[in-house]
């Protein structure tokens, strides 16, 4: 009985339905990487013309931060995945396990991307409010700016992913989602948060590594 | 007249009319074609709030002097013209109509993938759509519908960032249709319902739905960008800030280049219907068309730069664009041969919708004509904002688009709504359409040509005399936009029942009663015949 997945609407048959559910978040995760798209092609654009202060200002970012961020994030996304076997199998425990430690790290990396924050206002690189850096003042500071958006947007998406693993794991750990029944809830949020992974993934290379 | 319910007939009694009268039944509902009709309605709404903006345009533009308007308040009204037009009638019109109501009927499914999605869609539409309304009445933008900075992000004083919000939030709404569309036609084709049997509407929609999740994204990413730089002063775009306005240009065209052919795209879809069935013949050249559709959404993708020819782009750049947007040209092109071709030797009918039809290509031929022209850097330099822009894309949205939707409401009328209406009437307004259009712009053509600039209210007097001819153009136009309404609306009560295939043609949408039921077919379809499987009669007759 355990393998009746729940069948809705349009659906004729359960492998019909489940295709469709990928393939539904696939194409709104294909649009999610135009949204940052347009942000890193402006970056290579920017480096592009102004190698030299792109170059510049990359070296006013943290490194070690964002290297410790990238192992969380990744290690997350390991947990994610774990919890997405243990749905396929039925475990229900496991399911909300490993998804709270992969909250846990995930909530871990928003704190450290708060404190480079802080030390970016302390420093001078916000703009409009805090002291003033030098390096804010000749064509580096687009590229300053830019790394606010992407890294401020990917926060975004963060704190959504959190919210949503969290609410997966609610709702399977108390029984209102069955595993692996409904497992197909677990591997979409899932997806989600592998994304936002991949996101980072760009992202540190882009504002954080390139600094030659 | 009783207050009987108009729902008379065996097949309304059972139809998706019929499955609940109250405002509850429809406001909560996930049949996607009671959601076409909740668009259909709030559509002509914001059609009807932009039109009357519009209106304002053409009679402060009667005299020179620009007396009606203060240089404000005309400003104002171009931008809510604009801003309405484009993301609150065009963008979703067809698709978010039309394409919801028949696309499941037409690869025979019961329902679109995600319905609860679809619904939300409409709702994320109709309050963005309110949402801008309030504001540009009460706040006012006068950034143009392209917002372009430095303009928006230093000068302009009213609601930019408000109205950003709601172009942002609105193409969630975009973005939620073309996911489920992408997903219905690839999930939910009924057996037999090979790729390759398709109708051309539906491929339409396909490409038009990868443009929709692909570039939509961009113009979110570019209005965050536009508000954080106001909101933050962040220096994205504003060189006192560090940033650089042309970068707003590219990012805004990378996105409102492909938009244009979210607008054109479907009405094409609907042309490849509508000839087809009035000619009674297979389309000529059924995979041209197809490719073509997915050639315009891809190669559109490459062309925003020809916005940007006079913006300080670099002559190589231009060059390039340039010669991108010559190709782009050439699957339209294609198209419009093929249309030709399929009414050759036809058996053809003369009703509303080939009227609509023959309009569309005529004007269409005519505004894609004109996009060479300013594709080409010399000529571009001449016309860059003037009027020659102005009818270049009005020929192409207003003409082709919007006559595409009206030719789409005239031909899917009786399968929606179950009710034949005056084809008469419908002849006349599809007439005056065609006239009052070329009234309005084709004088602006040569007021372009002549050089009046764009967006401005006072003009030199010697262009008085083509103005007053475009303004009187307009209001011929308003009419003849207006009368459908009144025979449309009475045929839902008095209109004969019109069966379930008034006009004769092939397409699943019409094996199936008027108005359908609430699950499209008693059982699933099973398609063992190509789109466009004509003639009727003798496939009837070879059983
Ligand atoms: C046949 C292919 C087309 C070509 C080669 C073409 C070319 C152009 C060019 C070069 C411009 C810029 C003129 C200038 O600002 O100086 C332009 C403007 C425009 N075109 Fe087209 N076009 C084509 C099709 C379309 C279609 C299908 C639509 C709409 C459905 C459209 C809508 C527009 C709009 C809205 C503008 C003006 C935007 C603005 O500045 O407000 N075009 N076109
Ligand atoms: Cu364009």
């Amino acid at each position: 009985m355990a393998e009746h997945v729940t069948l809705t609407e349009p659906y004729v048959e359960p492998r019909q339905q489940r295709q469709a559910d990928f393939m539904g978040m696939y194409v709104f995760l294909g649009t999610e990487t135009m949204l940052f798209g347009g942000i890193f092609a402006l970056v290579f654009a920017y480096r592009t013309l102004h190698p030299d202060a792109v170059a510049e200002a990359a070296r006013h970012m943290r490194l070690w931060i964002a290297t410790a961020n990238t192992a969380l994030l990744l290690t997350s996304s390991l947990f994610v995945a774990l919890a997405v076997h243990a749905a396929r199998r039925g475990g229900r425990r496991a399911v909300a396990g490993w998804l709270g430690l992969a909250i846990a790290f995930g909530a871990a990396f928003l704190a450290l991307k708060g404190v480079e924050y802080w030390k970016d206002y302390t420093e001078g690189l916000m703009p409009l409010i805090g002291p003033h850096a030098s390096v804010r003042d000749g064509p580096a500071a687009l590229f300053i700016d830019l790394y606010f958006v992407a890294t401020g947007l990917h926060a975004i998406h963060m704190t959504v992913g959190l919210t949503l693993l969290g609410t997966i794991a609610t709702l399977v750990g108390g029984r209102r989602k069955g595993v692996p029944s409904q497992a197909v809830v677990v591997e979409m949020g899932g997806l989600y948060w592998h994304f936002v992974d991949v996101v980072w993934v760009f992202i540190y290379p882009l504002f954080y590594l390139a600094r030659g | 007249m009783t207050a009987e319910p108009a729902l008379q007939t065996p097949e309304e009694k059972v139809s998706y009319l019929a499955a609940g009268h109250s405002v509850r039944s429809w406001l909560l509902t996930t049949d996607h074609k009671r959601i076409a009709i909740l668009y259909l309605i709030s559509i002509t709404g914001f059609f009807f709030i932009a039109g009357i903006a519009a209106a304002l345009i053409r009679l402060d533009l009667l005299t020179p002097q620009g007396d009606l308007l203060t240089n404000e308040g005309y400003d104002r009204a171009f931008t809510l013209h604009g801003i309405v037009m484009v993301w609150f009638f065009l963008i979703p019109s067809i698709p978010n109509t039309f394409g919801n109501f028949l696309i499941p009927l037409m690869i025979g499914a019961k329902d679109v993938a995600f319905p609860r999605l679809n619904l939300l869609s409409w709702y994320i539409y109709v309050l963005g759509g309110l949402f801008t309304v309030y504001v540009l009445i009460v706040g006012g933008v006068d950034t143009g519908w392209t917002f372009y900075t430095p303009l928006s992000t230093m000068f302009a004083n009213g609601h930019v960032i408000a109205v950003a919000i709601a172009v942002f939030i609105v193409g969630f709404s975009s973005i939620l249709t073309g996911l489920n569309f992408i997903v219905t036609i690839h999930k939910l084709r009924a057996p037999g319902m090979t790729w390759g049997r398709l109708p051309l509407f539906i491929w339409s929609h396909y490409a038009t739905s990868l443009i929709l999740v692909l570039a939509t994204p961009v113009l979110a990413v570019t209005l965050v960008l536009l508000a954080s730089e106001r909101l933050f002063h962040l220096g994205i775009f504003d060189p006192a800030l560090g940033g650089d306005p042309l970068l707003f240009q590219h990012l805004f065209w990378f996105y409102s280049h492909p938009a244009v052919y979210i607008m054109i795209l479907p009405a094409m879809g609907v042309i490849s219907e509508l000839v087809s069935a009035a000619a009674h013949k297979r389309v000529f050249g059924y995979w041209f068309i197809a490719c073509a559709s997915l050639a315009i959404a891809a190669v559109g993708f490459l062309v925003w730069g020809h916005h940007m020819f006079v913006a300080g782009q670099s002559i190589y750049a231009s060059a390039i664009f340039s010669f991108l947007s010559l190709v782009v040209a050439v699957p339209s092109a294609i198209k419009v041969y093929n249309w030709t071709a399929t009414l050759y030797k036809g058996d053809i009918r003369i009703d509303p919708p080939l009227l609509f039809a023959m309009a569309f290509i005529g004007l269409f031929t005519i505004g894609g004509l004109t996009g060479l022209m300013l594709a080409l850097l010399a000529i571009d330099v001449h016309v860059h904002d003037t009027y020659f822009v102005v009818a270049h894309f009005h020929y192409i949205m207003v003409g082709g688009a919007v006559s595409a939707f009206f030719g789409a409401l005239h031909f899917w009328w009786p399968k929606i709504t179950g009710r034949m209406y005056s084809l008469i009437w419908g002849r006349i307004s599809a007439g005056l359409i065609f006239f009052g259009f070329n009234l309005t712009f084709f004088p602006q053509f040569i007021l372009g040509y002549l050089g009046m600039p764009r967006r401005y209210h006072v003009y030199p007097p010697q262009f008085q005399t083509l103005n007053v001819l475009s303004s009187a153009g307009a209001s011929l136009l308003a009419a003849a936009y207006v009368l459908p309404f009144f025979y449309l609306v009475y045929a839902l009560r008095n209109g004969a029942p019109a069966g379930p295939n008034p006009w004769n043609a092939a397409g699943l949408e019409w094996t199936t009663p008027s108005p359908p039921p609430k699950h499209n077919f008693e059982t699933t379809p099973e398609v063992d015949r190509p789109a466009y499987d004509y003639p009727l009669a003798k496939r009837s007759a070879d059983g």
